[in-house]
């Protein structure tokens, strides 16, 4: 019988599970909501039945994210930037810089041969440049956040610059720039670019080298990938399934522990 | 082998706590108390004045509302604890204080002593910008010597030259004791936590019967010796070797310390004011004492100092003396002073060893104690 083992990427905002069997990956994904151990476990279930097998027979299950800690039926746990180093590298196997966005940090990571972390820095104590920041903008402007990260923006309209680093305060510029009559259009652009700065400064710190790869919810935002590879002034490349690269690397390392023969 | 912790902190367990009793009573007995915050103040002139030093509190989450009354918000957690002890009389040492001696070290602490200069009898030592030149060594020269005026005239004493020399004579014991005892976490497992041994550093300050203090040390090196011989230890063995370094983190500010060695990391070295800082140099027993004192203090490699070389220096040395994997540089937000000279720090060690780095920016708070945990798990995660 195929051997699988899985990872669990237990976010703030959302949980992502891979499972792999040495060969083929499977990806899932749904909103942590207030119970993440029992989302986590009713994920892992219906994962194991559409691959057909007994989710029993998923021996390895590595956890990372903010929800490993307090997460049941893990056989390990991993940090979430050992991880997504791990997973940028398996999808993009040149990746020297991995900059991942969540919901509720961000950071960026230099990684070396096999996504091995060489450095890395995390946003401290503080909402700006993460999903939450964009979440609390898209309420502003009401907009759903799946809209925002597909708008199209016409790009001959200049971006509202929004000066405010605090998502409390930003929101309250959004509010104003809105009364003032700016556009949807131009007040989004602006925030993509003020989170874009906000995330190169933090990475200046780590000495980013190209190629560099974006990670985690909001490299689904198709406009954040234009304004941050201006701001970092280098190409950013979003591979197919970057927002499982935390859950791929989790399942690497549990694949890792059944190849080893231990937990 | 299981992980055991030395049976002598049993003493450094309960020194804190006995602390407020026997200082009371040594008022009683009539004896004057000089209050000081920073590692800048010298112990030898107070005690050589027939005073107690004290070491003041600000490591504590509690005041920091009160401090918020008056300072800024966004500002060092350290200065806003230890102003809010200080204003509300919360703190039995500050409360049994007859002076406070204060320096002009960062911006932040020289304009909060102008504050507490309102309702405390204060002297504040104006310190040079930096340690190296004839310059800044001779404007310190003359606060020292005005130091000793100041106290001779409250206390009415004389500080005489053989009074400095047997007090100089007595920290430099303990100096070279407590260095004899750091020198046990040279050694893989290490026979004593970082955190107990903070508490013993800390505990210093709280032990106002020096010699009791001394014997009490003694015995842990007594007792560290058998286990190094037995190879027992505190942490495993193998554990990933971690320096601190950056601002004072005493008990009840010690958040990151506690994380570090929850995730098994070994804290062999605590290289901040809390920690090691004071222990590090004697004063030169040959020189004119004031002189000598003068030297000793000013040689405290503080980030408010610039250039800081000495800090880059000693903290690359340590890492090779202690066999570091790495070092964790925690900054206290509103530290600009720490927080601008980390990078300095981590490029000096990124050009010398490479040995990785982490940096740290918290406050005394517990909220961000799971980010930090994730960072630190990480960094060890990197370490080979």
């Amino acid at each position: 019988m195929t051997k699988v083992v899985a990872g669990l990427d237990l976010g703030s905002t959302a949980i992502k599970l891979a499972l792999y069997d040495g060969g083929r990956f499977g990806f899932w994904r749904g909103p942590a909501g207030w119970d993440t151990r029992n989302t986590a476990v009713t994920m892992l279930e219906s994962a194991a039945r559409e691959w057909q097998i007994d989710p029993g027979c998923i021996e390895h299950v590595c956890g990372t994210g903010y929800g490993r800690i307090g997460a049941v039926g893990l056989t390990r746990t991993v940090t979430e930037i050992t991880c997504h180093a791990k997973g940028a590298a398996h999808l993009y196997p040149e990746v020297r810089t991995v900059i991942d966005i969540g919901g509720q940090d961000s950071k960026a990571i230099r990684t070396e041969e096999n996504g091995h972390v060489a450095d890395f820095i995390m946003n401290d104590k503080c909402a700006a440049g993460t999903g939450r920041f964009l979440q609390v903008m898209a309420h502003a402007l009401e907009l759903d956040l799946a809209d925002m990260a597909d708008m199209q923006l016409d790009s001959s309209e200049a971006a509202c610059p929004i000066n405010a680093m605090c998502a409390v305060f930003a929101e309250s510029e959004v509010i104003g720039l809105l009364n003032r009559g700016k556009s949807r259009n131009s007040i989004v652009s602006g925030l993509y670019q003020s989170i874009s700065t906000r995330i190169a400064s933090m990475a200046a710190r780590i000495d980013p080298t190209s190629p560099i790869v974006l990670t985690g919810g909001v490299s689904m935002h198709g406009l954040l990938q234009a304004q941050l590879a201006k701001a970092l002034n280098a190409p950013v490349i979003v591979p197919e399934n970057a927002v499982y690269a935390g859950a791929i690397g989790a399942a690497l390392f549990a694949w890792k522990d059944y190849k080893i023969g231990g937990f | 082998m299981t992980l055991t912790r030395p049976q002598a902190m049993a003493h450094f367990d309960m020194a804190i706590p006995h602390a407020g009793v026997s200082l009371k009573q040594l008022k009683e007995e009539g004896k004057k108390v000089v209050g000081y915050y920073c590692m800048y103040a010298p112990q030898e002139i107070a005690m050589a004045a027939g005073t107690i030093p004290v070491a003041l509190c600000a490591t504590k989450e509690e005041p920091i509302a009160d401090g918020e009354k008056t300072l800024p918000r966004n500002f060092c957690p350290l200065i806003k604890s230890s102003y809010g002890f200080a204003v509300t009389d919360k703190c039995p040492f500050f409360l049994h204080s007859d002076l406070i001696v204060g320096e002009t070290t960062c911006d932040g602490k020289k304009k909060m002593f102008e504050h507490m200069a309102k309702f405390k009898p204060l002297h504040v030592m104006k310190l040079p910008q930096g340690y190296e030149s004839a310059q800044d060594r001779a404007y310190w020269l003359e606060s020292v010597k005005e130091l000793v005026n100041v106290l001779e005239q409250t206390f009415q004493v004389q500080i005489s030259e053989q009074k400095l020399n047997a007090s100089i004579k007595e920290l430099n014991d303990e100096r070279k004791l407590i260095m004899e005892l750091a020198d046990f976490m040279k050694y893989d497992p290490v026979p004593v936590s970082g955190q107990d041994m903070l508490k013993v550093l800390w505990a210093r300050n709280f032990v106002f019967d020096r010699p009791e203090f001394a014997q009490q040390v003694r015995d842990l090196i007594s007792e560290l010796k058998e286990r190094v011989a037995r190879g027992e230890g505190a942490l495993a063995k193998g554990a990933k070797r971690i320096v601190v370094t950056g601002v004072p983190t005493g008990l009840g500010a010690e958040k990151v310390l506690k994380i570090i060695e929850e995730n098994g990391g070994a804290l062999v070295y605590i290289e901040n004011c809390a920690g090691m800082k004071q222990f590090v140099n004697p004063v030169d027993e040959t020189k004119p004492a004031l002189e000598a004192i003068a030297e000793k203090y000013l040689n405290t490699h503080c980030s408010c100092m610039s250039p800081n070389p000495r800090r880059m220096e000693l903290v690359e040395q340590i890492c090779r003396d202690f066999k570091a994997d790495g070092v964790v540089d925690i900054v206290w937000q509103g530290c600009h002073t720490y927080n601008v000279e980390s990078k300095i720090l981590q490029d000096y060690l990124k050009e010398k060893s490479g040995i990785p780095f982490l940096h740290i920016e918290t406050d005394y708070s517990q909220g961000d104690a799971e980010q930090i945990r994730t960072r630190v798990q990480a960094f060890m995660e990197r370490m080979p």
